[in-house]
């Protein structure tokens, strides 16, 4: 019968028309700028104060950490938190390896550190939110579904078209952080060594299995996981464009299940059942740089496995939905 | 049988629906063969829409079977959808695409059409002057027009279209008209809703009539509208002699009540103290003669078809008495 291959043509030239990407685009040149100059002051600062020596930056970051361990106004999962941190930066100090050395490299490895959870899955909710709703708040799927196409290849073409746009969406964010950012710190620091593998058995790191990959593999590493993530966000806002009629609504469900995300990470949470929800699953990049997980017993494969299979579900409640329900409105 | 003239395009058969708790759709069939105009009349809210959702695998019938070309709608979609072209209710394409990039949109959807196709189209409903602007600026006539433009692109069997008038000028609806018959000419079966009497009756050769979900007719328009008009505008002088004439005349009745009875449109253009009367078509000369005769001057008679409300009452006492 008819082509995919037509259909998700149609589909990518509606989100380049719709200039859904542009608007993408235009966020990503206003905002990086921006975190470039505040990255930039806080270089500037720290190189008056410590006399350009990392060493002793680090140095002075870790007795602060150490300092607040013995305070009782902090929290304990604050404290095991630093513990780590401590640990990190030790292990960094005696490796005589610069964990922040300023360059374009480094600032978009932290970028899309920060990234990760709740920026680059709003960027992807612009696209992946009206994909479907919009059609039906303008009335343009009566059209779309009285073609001589099953109902399953017309959603398929659009899942597609989003996993490419999302795919667009996170190389461009590497590549514009990493162009703007440049610009002010330099474009190198490809090759310097940053430390992976730090496994976290209760407030102690296991260091035996850290080991020093190359900045560039590093960025790959993450690049991966942040698609992972986009996908799996694109799939979860795809759903609910699907069961929802209204973009706005779709919108609103979507950005209050993240936010309620980073609440959730934030509050250290005590109710462990909650790992399983997709939100609190989504810091994977965390997990390359050691950090403390945001509930005890996660690690990166339960966090991958948990949103791959909130992704299928998405996916089989999408398309069940689609192909049988009525267009009534 | 597909060598007939008159093959059958179209065929709904007990075709019910329910939504929610409530039944929509109760009994409806009919069928619509090649080459001609087929209305759909009913008010508004007496499941037009939700029959021609049904049409085209919208919506899925909780009972009954709709078949287009011998396939079923709602079982072998892709075979049944590409004999069908239709706008359903409002012609809803992208605004933020031109009207060509629109038409090229749904060609894709579709094996065989090609760019000198989507030409054809465009001028067959004369839109190549603004075909290549943005959607957003065009009117609703335009926009009718390039909703039916995307309709005929996979030269479709059956062309259904959904109020095609609304929101038309005069002259537009007049083009559509001409537009419309022409392609029935040309073969192809067209069913049209709509819940005007009038526009039925100028377009279709043969009508079904539903209300609150039921089909109460199907038949010619002229065997049923036509002959279901029995109202007449007398424009008399003096007017209160006049009527006092037909008051007397056992054949004649007054209607006290024009307006219900009456299009707005006609009530509007009724002369002052014209008197409507129901009166078989057999007995106006009779009360003409009667009226010269008493010296009372006839400037008008003028026969009027039923509102579409009075049509319904009329088929549905029919039903009683039988």
């Amino acid at each position: 019968m008819s082509n995919l291959l037509p259909l998700i043509k149609n589909e990518c030239i509606k989100i380049i028309k719709r200039k859904r990407f542009y608007v993408i685009l235009l966020v990503l040149l206003v905002l990086v700028p921006m975190f470039t100059y505040a990255q930039m002051k806080s270089a500037e600062r720290s190189q008056e104060k410590f006399n350009s020596d990392w060493r002793l930056e680090l140095q002075q970051r870790i007795t602060d950490n150490e300092n607040s361990l013995s305070s009782d106004r902090v929290p304990d999962e604050w404290k095991r938190y630093r513990q780590i941190f401590i640990q990190q930066m030790q292990y960094y100090l005696q490796h005589d390896v610069n964990p922040n050395q300023p360059n374009g490299v480094t600032f978009t490895r932290e970028f899309m550190d920060n990234a990760i959870s709740l920026f680059i899955p709003l960027l992807i909710m612009a696209i992946a939110s009206d994909i479907v709703s919009g059609e039906r708040t303008t009335g343009t799927i009566k059209m779309l579904l009285t073609r001589p196409v099953k109902r399953w290849k017309v959603l398929l073409s659009k899942l597609i078209a989003l996993i490419m746009f999302t795919s667009l969406i996170v190389v461009s964010t590497i590549i514009i952080a990493y162009l703007i950012s440049g610009l002010a710190f330099g474009y190198a620091g490809f090759e310097l060594p940053v430390f992976t593998g730090f496994r976290i058995v209760g407030s102690e790191v296991d260091m035996s299995g850290v080991h020093a990959v190359s900045q560039w593999k590093y960025l790959l590493m993450q690049g991966g996981l942040v698609w992972f993530v986009g996908v799996s966000v694109g799939m979860l806002a795809f759903m609910v464009s699907v069961l929802v009629r209204s973009t706005a609504a779709s919108i609103v469900i979507m950005m209050a299940s993240l936010i309620a995300g980073t609440i959730l990470t934030n509050m250290a949470s005590a109710w462990s059942s909650a790992k399983y929800l997709f939100m609190v699953n989504l810091n994977l990049t965390g997990y390359l740089a050691g950090n403390l997980p945001p509930i005890e017993g996660m690690t990166l494969n339960f966090s991958l496995g948990v949103l791959a299979l909130w992704a299928i579900c998405a996916g089989i409640v999408s398309f069940s939905v689609f192909t049988r329900r009525d267009i009534l409105n | 049988m597909k060598e007939r003239a008159e093959e059958i395009v179209l065929s709904i058969q007990h075709v019910k629906k329910k939504i929610g708790r409530k039944w929509i759709i109760h009994d409806v069939s009919f069928d619509v063969r090649a080459g001609e105009i087929f209305g759909f009349l009913g008010p508004n809210g007496a499941g037009k829409t939700t029959t021609i959702r049904m049409l085209v695998d919208l919506i899925k019938p909780s009972a009954g079977k709709i078949t287009v070309c011998g396939y079923n709608v709602n079982r072998q979609q892709e075979q049944a959808l590409r004999h069908i072209g239709s706008i359903v209710e409002n012609p809803e394409m992208y605004v933020y695409l031109t009207g060509w990039e629109n038409l090229e949109h749904f060609a894709r959807m579709q094996p065989g059409i090609d760019q000198q196709r989507i030409g054809e189209v465009v001028e067959m409903v004369r839109l190549d002057r603004r075909i290549h602007d943005k959607v957003s600026t065009y009117s609703l006539g335009m926009r009718q027009r390039l909703g039916i433009a995307q309709a005929l692109l996979g030269r479709p069997r059956l062309l259904i279209l959904d109020e095609p008038t609304n929101g038309l000028d005069p002259k537009g609806i007049k083009e559509m008209r001409q537009f419309i018959r022409q392609l029935a000419d040309e073969g192809m079966a067209v069913f049209v809703s709509s819940h005007l009497l009038s526009e039925i009756q100028l377009l279709c050769d043969r009508v079904a009539i539903i209300s609150s979900g039921r089909v109460l007719a199907v038949g010619d328009v002229d065997e049923l509208i036509a002959g279901n008009s029995d109202h007449v505008i007398w424009d008399l002088s003096p007017a209160v002699q006049g009527k006092r004439i037909l008051l007397k005349l056992d054949y004649c009745e007054i209607v006290e009540r024009p307006e219900e009875v009456l299009d707005d449109s006609l009530l509007a253009g009724m002369p002052q103290g014209a008197v409507v009367t129901r009166i078989h078509s057999a007995h106006t000369p009779k009360a003409v003669t009667a009226l010269v005769a008493a010296g009372v001057q006839v400037r008008e008679v003028h026969r009027i078809n039923p509102t579409l409300e009075q049509l319904f009452l009329q088929m549905t006492e029919g039903e009683r008495i039988e």
